[in-house]
């Protein structure tokens, strides 16, 4: 049927102008209405109460807390998960050993996993009905509702985020290079940094960048495990939640919109990193391999 | 086979094994003792609830449409941003990955705010008699959107690898478009599609943060099964709050293995000697 043929390009499917105007116009739409409409409502929404009602949600100190709660809870699990992502990505592609397949799904299970059932998972660990948690209570050491709670949960979530941006990579790499460098006499750590690392800087940076904007957004894993005390233990996701509850839409959605500028960030960073080349090793590598020999 | 001579076997599985350990695999032990220590009997009672089935098919019924929705649109979408270029194309790749980033409370508050009676869709769906917040509706449009990215990101590789060739023999042979993408490419794409509706099922059925805004949270009717749980635990009746969290904890697992499955399946296609 008719098929425009330009006598350069070959023909492919779908190349018909009216088709293509249509499936284009129909994809835009649903795109602008899924997914820019939300982003624009927040900040509509922000300022709906005009730009002093905002700036006083922001300066509020309970938001600043939240704030700052948030941002330390990814300074200490976004270096730790990203340690953690070097280790299994380094231990799974630099060496064969029984049941790395398994370790591989086994660090992808907090991507199924519902946070919540995260949530209740740590409860049953360091809460009071939990396994170690009256023992830590008697000593006095307090994780649930409290900050190391928050960091758990956060870490629990983001676990294998650094780890399928490195292993699908390191593993097209091979071991050849590292090899080399061993047998010319450097050491693991010299080897690591000066080979290694140089050829997989923009994946760990890719890795480091989502593991940090789901850390910092994290909401149902931490609402389990924070106890939502305003001032001690609310993240910004868990602050929002309090004051849409508390019908202050636009403080709500003031709070929301400086979740949203991160978000927005991290996808602007994210394009640039896979400019880089980072991201491309898709993350089914990292399930199975099968052009790799299984001896 | 050669002996490898590469340093930091001990080091970096032991910080491996200990950090998944400690992390992962504890936590969901322990959720899943407290779980067994209940008794068939008791667990059965609680899982098997009227409130707790209702949960259960308010959220595998929204999962399923909003993963239908995404199936077709997450195809168009990814069909569009690899075959065809357009003023702006870039910008919408990258908007792609917004449910991704976006944080699931924010997304929460913004649909609710846009599909409320009073908001910008919500009042001229009002009018035409379609309420969706607070209904199992509003449900699957928080799915849909916190799942778009997993079918249009595992399938737009598979299209952008997809021989020309291939179409330019099935057209010389006079086959019209819609048999060559029918018989041709859709077989190619099925793996990467498979493998991207069971990502976005799963996800669809332990999401929390985005729908608990806009759904009513009804008992009965709009209550999905990860607010059951947190409703339990807010009475402190931490044994049904671990029974029905095991119930998708499994659910996360059967996933996980079909997934794995699709995954490795889908390979076979994508990954070229």
């Amino acid at each position: 049927m008719g098929v425009t043929r330009t006598g350069r390009k070959p023909p492919r499917v779908g190349d018909q102008p009216l088709f293509r105007r249509m499936l284009i116009g129909i994809v835009l739409v649903i795109v602008a209405l899924l997914i820019v409409a939300p982003l624009v409502v927040i900040g509509v929404e922000a300022f709906s109460k005009g730009w002093a009602v905002y700036r006083d949600t922001i300066i509020h100190p309970d938001t600043l807390h939240a704030i700052g709660l948030t941002v330390f809870a990814a300074i200490v699990a976004v270096p730790v998960n990203t340690a953690f992502g070097i280790a299994a990505a380094w231990s799974i592609t630099k060496f064969d050993f029984w049941g790395r397949r398994f370790l591989l799904v086994v660090i992808e299970i907090p991507f199924s996993v519902s946070p919540i059932v995260a949530g209740v998972a740590y409860l049953f660990v360091y809460g009071l009905q939990g396994v170690f948690g009256p023992t830590l209570d008697e000593y006095g050491v307090k994780i649930l509702f409290a900050i190391p709670g928050i960091i758990l949960a956060s870490m629990f979530v983001t676990a294998p985020f650094v780890a399928r941006e490195l292993i699908p990579l390191m593993q097209a790499q091979g071991r050849d290079l590292e090899e080399a460098a061993t047998s010319l006499g450097a050491s693991g750590w010299r080897t690591f940094f000066s080979v290694t690392l140089p050829n997989i800087k923009w994946a760990l940076l890719y890795g480091v960048v989502l593991c940090n904007a789901r850390v910092m957004g994290e909401f149902g894993a931490v609402s389990v495990v924070s106890g939502n005390i305003r001032g001690q233990t609310n993240t910004l996701p868990l602050h929002i939640e309090l004051l849409y509850h508390d019908y202050q839409a636009a403080g709500a959605f003031a709070a929301a919109s400086i979740l949203a500028l991160i978000a927005v960030f991290t996808i602007i960073a994210k394009v640039a990193l896979e400019r880089q080349g980072a991201g491309r090793v898709r993350r089914p590598a990292l399930v199975a391999n099968p052009a790799e020999k299984t001896q | 086979m050669r002996r490898n001579v590469l340093p930091g076997l001990r080091l970096s599985l032991g910080v491996t094994l200990f950090y998944v350990g400690l992390i992962v695999v504890l936590p969901l032990a322990a959720l899943v003792f407290k779980a067994a220590s209940l008794g068939p009997e008791d667990y059965w009672r609680i899982v098997s609830s009227s409130r707790a089935l209702a949960s259960y098919r308010v959220t595998v019924l929204s999962a399923l449409g909003a993963t239908v929705f995404n199936l077709f649109f997450g195809l168009a979408l990814a069909w569009v941003l690899t075959r065809y270029r357009f003023p702006g194309w870039r910008i919408v790749d990258a908007m792609v990955d917004l449910p991704f980033a976006l944080p699931t409370a924010v997304a929460g508050i913004a649909l609710t705010a846009l599909f409320t009676t009073n908001g910008w869709f919500g009042s001229i769906l009002a009018d035409l008699g379609i309420k969706v917040a607070y209904t199992p509706l509003g449900i699957m449009i928080a799915m849909c959107f916190t799942s778009l990215p997993f079918i249009v990101r595992t399938v737009q590789p598979v299209l952008e690898d997809l021989d020309p060739a291939l179409e330019e023999a099935a057209l010389s042979l006079g086959g019209s478009d819609w048999e060559i993408f029918r018989k041709v490419i859709l077989p190619l794409l099925t793996p990467a599609l498979l493998a991207g509706v069971s990502l976005s099922f799963a996800r669809s059925l332990g999401e929390f943060g985005a729908i608990i805004f806009i759904a009513g949270n009804q008992p009965m009717s709009t209550e999905i099964t990860a607010l059951l749980v947190f409703i339990r635990l807010e009475e402190y009746d931490y044994q049904a709050a671990a029974a029905i969290a095991s119930v998708l904890l499994i659910a996360a697992f059967v996933m996980l293995a079909l997934t794995n499955w699709m995954q490795s399946r889908a390979l076979r296609y994508t990954v070229r000697g």
